[in-house]
């Protein structure tokens, strides 16, 4: 089995990743690196975190088999990974109770974060309040709007929410917002990124967060199933619960990998978030990856119905798995989006997120052209609640 | 070659101190560029930062966040950046000219395409924000062969190893931004900028220009009492924004002078 052991030291998987940052948070960016290399070996930091996975977050999450969906689509079976049953409803927090972790050894009492559909925000004043942290939010106005339960969410636990008003009002917009404050805020503030994307080390340091997914899995399909699933499949926006579902199999080259972005209303129309599908190289938000851009390198606004997977960019790890042929990489649109939504609700009783729908989606057209001895395996992000309004909106009710 | 190795020298010869203003290019309008870039030298500009839009200026507070937005609805891209320069040349054959911006539009041109075209257009320094040393030494290779000069910035936070990261690659000068945070935030720490100037000179050996929160005459005045060049952006471009249409050379040149003059008149 050949190791795969990226990123190299400076944060590269082949061409893609680095560090494209303002020299203002090369200094923070290297204290992190350090603080993370030491914790990431450090057996009393591994067992502080496992301790509140399980205890706080409520792990391990369970795998699901959907039987009623699989015999509607009859062909191979569909497993849900359940990270949408952690506490907080996704499997963001994972992640966020890493780096809070981290910011704790590093000293630091303030946290920042930026949101799209409002779950890394949630996970984020989640684990600020857990941890006694201060906690700033910055999330698109437009999304502050699509997402107005997450917000209240956010204020309850006690974070402050800044809505940002720049460029197109979204998760890209609050990202450069939560940038400007980190450069301005650097000594005393963590900045909590919420996908595998930034600069080095985040990309390395969110996926091996959320790779405690894909190490369950491991374990539980071969208990469950008596062998690995035939492919595993995950949404990509920025492709964090992607990205901690495949890492731990990209040894198990037999076990296909499939990261399903958003086709929006169709690649052929230009408004969708399909970074992967149709987008072309570039630098932003602190990294090299695939880009939604035009041709003078400007980026251009994205379109998805789940405001969690509309950005333009998407993890320098996935631009490498594309390239390399070891993930595939594929889009549905809102439509079939939806249409998976409301089947899994009727059928197995879960109201998926409308961004995990998404691999939903994907998996269903699968299984209909493959034996019922294959299995498909679905990581089911985060739950649906947040979404409430916005399917309410498509069916044409309002709530 | 880079004209600005020869401008130091003249003004380290004369007792002076670079004065280097920034706009964006594009704002309010593609017209009005060109007719900007030569008032400021009327004005008293040794060296011309020229701004290139971007859609994510993540280094930028509201102000040049604005400009590029304007910018960018003009439809201003990299291409006509360099079209502005080759047409300021065409009279001006000695004030440098520095393209400042974001990484990503040097991306989608290509480097060597980039490169060629800028010694072509009469570009003499190109400073990316977003392109730190360890990422940028193929553009600063290509730069180089072509005679143009890598502009890279130091902060408060960098550490003396960092400078000399910095040092091996960079030429013309350096650009120490003044304070943590973004283009335009609250003022500067005299204290402080007097204290890291010599601490910076211990590891470069290049000019070194200061900016970031420069905001007023008395304030260029002392910068330019401590370091070799003065640079002044966002209160530039919010002059910018609050002119009459037709109106910003003749804004800009009356507020550049002013200021030319607090740094030319003695301690």
């Amino acid at each position: 089995m050949q190791m795969y052991d990226l990123p190299d030291r400076k944060g590269h998987f082949g061409p893609y990743g680095g560090v494209f940052v303002a020299e203002t948070l090369i200094h923070a960016l290297d204290e992190l690196r350090d603080a993370y290399d030491s914790l990431r070996h450090d057996r009393a930091f591994v067992a502080e975190y496992e301790y509140e996975l399980k205890h706080y977050v409520g792990r391990p999450s369970p795998v699901y088999f959907a039987k009623r969906l699989t015999e509607k689509c009859a062909g191979a079976q569909i497993w849900l990974k359940r990270e949408d049953l952690n506490h907080t409803g996704a499997h963001k927090i994972n992640n966020t109770v890493g780096q809070a972790l981290v910011a704790r050894h590093m000293g630091k009492k303030r946290i920042i974060a930026e949101t799209g559909a409002g779950q890394h925000g949630v996970a984020s004043a989640t684990v600020a309040a857990r941890y006694g942290m201060q906690c700033v939010v910055y999330m698109g106005s437009e999304d502050v709007q699509r997402q107005a339960p997450n917000v209240y969410r956010m204020k309850l636990l006690g974070a402050t929410v800044v809505p940002v008003e720049s460029g197109s009002k979204t998760l890209k917009d609050a990202l450069n917002e939560a940038m400007r404050d980190w450069v301005t805020n650097v000594e005393d503030t963590f900045y909590i990124i919420g996908t595998v994307a930034g600069p080095h080390p985040y990309p390395m340091m969110v996926r091996d967060f959320n790779s405690v997914v894909g190490r369950e899995l491991l374990v539980q399909m071969p208990e469950a199933i008596g062998k690995q699933p035939d492919a595993v499949l995950a949404c990509v926006g920025g492709g964090s619960n992607a990205m901690g579902a495949f890492y731990p199999y990209i040894p198990h080259k037999q076990v296909r990998l499939i990261g399903v972005e958003a086709g929006g209303l169709g690649l052929h129309t230009g408004k969708h978030a399909a970074t992967l599908c149709a987008g072309k190289p570039g630098v932003l938000h602190g990294n090299r990856t695939y880009l939604m851009q035009d041709d003078n390198g400007q980026i251009i606004e994205t379109h998805s119905i789940s405001a969690g997977l509309d950005y333009p960019g998407v993890g320098p790890e996935h631009a490498w798995l594309k390239d390399t042929g070891r993930a595939e990489y594929v889009a549905v649109t809102d439509d079939e989006a939806l249409d998976a939504f409301h089947a899994l609700c009727r059928l197995e009783g879960i109201i998926p997120a409308l961004e995990s729908s998404h691999a939903v989606a994907h998996a269903m057209k699968m299984a209909a052209s493959m034996s019922t001895d294959q299995v498909l395996l679905v990581n089911l992000s985060g739950r649906g609640d947040k979404d409430m309004n916005t399917v309410a909106r498509h069916s044409g009710l309002s709530l | 070659m880079s004209r600005i190795p020869a401008v130091f020298k003249r003004l380290h010869g004369a007792g002076r101190k670079a004065l280097i203003p920034f706009f964006t290019a594009g704002d309010p309008d593609k017209g009005s560029t060109v007719p900007i870039l030569h008032a400021l030298v009327r004005a008293g500009a040794d060296i011309i930062e020229l701004g290139v839009p971007f859609s994510d200026p993540m280094a930028d507070g509201p102000v040049i966040q604005r400009s590029s937005e304007r910018a960018l609805r003009n439809g201003t891209t990299l291409r006509d950046c360099l079209g502005f320069v080759a047409e300021f040349r065409a009279t001006d054959t000695i004030t440098p000219v520095v393209l400042m911006g974001y990484a990503n539009p040097i991306e989608a041109m290509g480097y060597d395409a980039f490169a060629d075209s800028a010694a072509a257009s009469g570009v003499d320094g190109v400073l990316v924000v977003d392109y730190p040393p360890e990422e940028s030494a193929e553009l600063h290779d290509k730069l180089k062969s072509r005679g143009m000069d890598s502009i890279f910035l130091l902060s408060p936070t960098s550490v003396d190893e960092r400078m000399d990261d910095v040092a091996r690659l960079a030429s013309g000068y350096v650009y120490y931004v003044s304070l943590k945070g973004v283009t335009g935030s609250a003022s500067l720490d005299l204290d402080d900028v007097k204290s890291r100037i010599p601490r910076i000179r211990a590891h470069v050996n290049l000019p070194i220009g200061v900016g970031f929160g420069i905001r007023d005459a008395q304030t260029a005045h002392v910068i330019a009492g401590v370091s070799d060049a003065v640079v002044i952006g966002s209160r530039l471009v919010q002059e910018i924004e609050s002119s009459q249409p037709g109106q910003a050379a003749g804004n800009l040149e009356r507020l550049v002078s002013e200021i030319r003059r607090a740094m030319d008149s003695p301690a």
